[in-house]
């Protein structure tokens, strides 16, 4: 099972290494990364594999959202499922 | 394979264009609950709900953090309850709305649907009893919905009903006038009322359904029209393809969610509803899709066609995303619900004739309009006449919700707030159909019903 967490906002030292930092925390491992920093805004989509997750999702969620909060980003993380449902046939 | 535009897509859809679950409904079958005493009957209908919908909003919550989609509404739709009423003759159906609404607090839904009754070719035990309690059901609850179907293809329009709700609609409006009238937004009368309709105030589980199912609506006005905003010079059959693609990933997301829900709480899918239904929310109109088709205001000239363009698409774009398509499927047009529309009847531009006009060719009917408190019942009557007569001879589905403004003039304002939105009191006419009310009977139903 994987999950889709993108992160958008201003650039800033460490934003990779604290997002990092929860899944890590919670046994969710990164498998892709590709992020963009146009002018100082920072764009990052990180493809993570929940199968061995030590937490609930919800629990990765709200995480990932007080993170996101903190920081001044934008944090969503959802399941791949959605992605995958809506834009292939 | 995951891309970043599509990614980024999903989520601009979410964030900027108000894309959401508008609602999951459960449909629960009461008819194990029949009993000739009316208290037995109304604690079988609590224990029954509780037990099927308990965990309904804690599933539905689940879903949404999965999947980041808001999910709107969590909702129940009942056998409609005339069916139950009719065990217990000499008791007041009302009991049954207190119990369902002890149903809906305890599960935390934001609505129950079925305080209905079907009396298209007549009335049965229970029904008419079921229908005059509508009033004083709708006042003292909060969170039930309620629904007659008046009419159909197949067995005509049962005028005696169509008096009938007239009143009851009025009588609704004015038990409730303390609260903006807030009881006849919850009471709809349908002719060609579908079974598995998700959406309120429609919503019962008709007699043919599963004892349980689940149902998802649907919704995304706000993700057609920005997705036609980036064609200003496209040609109406390029603007249809636009709409299909984007109804099918709309739908798509209907599905997963419908599917998961079924998953986690165990009980079959039935179906996704795949309509454009949109919320008093700037960026959420319907109004604002024909617009951006090239209509200077919703309600002009050139309306009907492009409202007929833009449901016909969500039809054929949503098809084909989905296993199982069915409820009212369409765009739905309410006022009072739908920012574009709520300026268009303030301007004068959107007029009850339009509404009509445009019922022929959406997905439902004269939807959360606003009348002056002092319409008459025959014209309330009249006018479900009407808009049951042009779902009959199409072979469609339509609906009346008016709510009577009480004490309120021409171009007054009613606010409900929330989902329900605010309308202005629109006119209507001042010559009195009371004499063709009153006739009573039933009219034919037309030549096409005879298929077989």
């Amino acid at each position: 099972m994987r999950a889709v967490i993108t992160v958008i906002g201003k650039d800033n030292v460490g934003i990779l290494h604290k997002v990092s930092g929860v899944c890590s925390e919670k046994g969710v491992n990164v498998i892709e990364v590709t992020q963009s920093v146009l002018q100082d805004m920072f764009a990052m989509i990180m493809l993570v594999d929940i199968t061995g997750m030590t937490s609930d999702f919800s629990e990765l969620v709200d995480d990932m959202t007080s993170l996101g909060e903190k920081l001044g980003l934008s944090i969503h993380t959802m399941h791949e499922d959605i992605f995958n449902s809506m834009h292939n046939v | 394979m995951l891309n970043v535009y599509n990614i980024l897509e999903t989520i601009r859809m979410i964030q900027d264009e108000c894309l959401d679950i508008r609602t999951i409904t459960m449909g629960i079958s009461l008819l194990d609950c029949i009993d000739t005493d009316i208290d037995k009957a109304c604690e079988k209908v609590y224990n029954k709900i509780v037990s099927k919908a308990g965990n309904l909003v804690a599933v539905g919550q689940r879903i949404e953090k999965e999947y980041g989609i808001p999910i709107v509404n969590k909702r129940i739709s009942v056998t409609p309850i005339a069916m139950l009423a009719a065990a217990c003759p000499n008791d007041n159906p009302v009991k049954f709305a207190k119990a369902l609404q002890r149903a809906a607090d305890t599960c935390g839904v934001n609505f129950i649907g079925g305080y209905s009754a079907l009396v298209h070719k007549g009335f049965s035990a229970g029904d008419e009893a079921l229908i005059r309690s509508i009033p004083e059901a709708l006042d003292v609850t909060q969170n039930i919905c309620s629904s007659v179907n008046i009419g159909s293809t197949k067995s005509g329009i049962n005028m005696d009903a169509v008096k009938l709700m007239g009143e009851i609609v009025k009588e609704t409006a004015e038990r409730t006038a303390d609260r903006d009238c807030i009881g006849a937004a919850k009471l709809v009368v349908f002719c060609n009322a579908v079974e598995d309709n998700p959406f309120m105030a429609g919503a019962f589980h008709g007699v043919g359904e599963p004892d349980c199912e689940i149902h998802v609506g649907v919704s995304g006005p706000g993700v057609v029209r920005a997705a036609l905003s980036k064609y200003p010079d496209a040609s109406i059959n390029e603007l249809a393809d636009i709409i299909k693609k984007t109804a099918f990933k709309i739908t798509r997301m209907g599905q997963l969610v419908g599917a998961r829900a079924s998953e986690l709480l165990g009980v079959p899918f039935g179906i996704v509803d795949l309509s454009l239904a949109p919320t008093p929310a700037v960026g959420d109109s319907v109004a604002h899709i024909l617009e951006e088709m090239g209509l200077e205001m919703c309600g002009t000239h050139g309306t009907t066609a492009c409202l007929a363009m833009l449901n016909d698409a969500v039809k054929k774009g949503g098809v084909m995303a989905s296993s199982t398509v069915g409820g009212l499927s369409g765009a739905f047009i309410p006022v009072s619900e739908d920012a574009g529309m709520i300026d268009a009847a303030v301007a004068g531009v959107l007029s009850l004739e339009k509404l009509e006009a445009m019922t022929a060719v959406c997905s439902v009917g004269l939807d959360m309009i606003v009348v002056p408190g002092e319409t008459s019942p025959e014209t309330i009557s009249a006018i479900i006449a009407d808009e049951a007569a042009i779902g009959m001879v199409n072979t469609k589905t339509t609906a009346v919700r008016l709510i009577p403004a009480v004490g309120k003039k021409e171009g007054e304002m009613l606010e409900f707030g929330g989902l329900l939105g605010s309308g202005p009191v629109m006119p209507v006419k001042d010559k009195s159909p009371a004499k063709f009310i009153n006739r009573g009977g039933r009219i034919p139903a037309p030549m096409h019903s005879l298929k077989n």
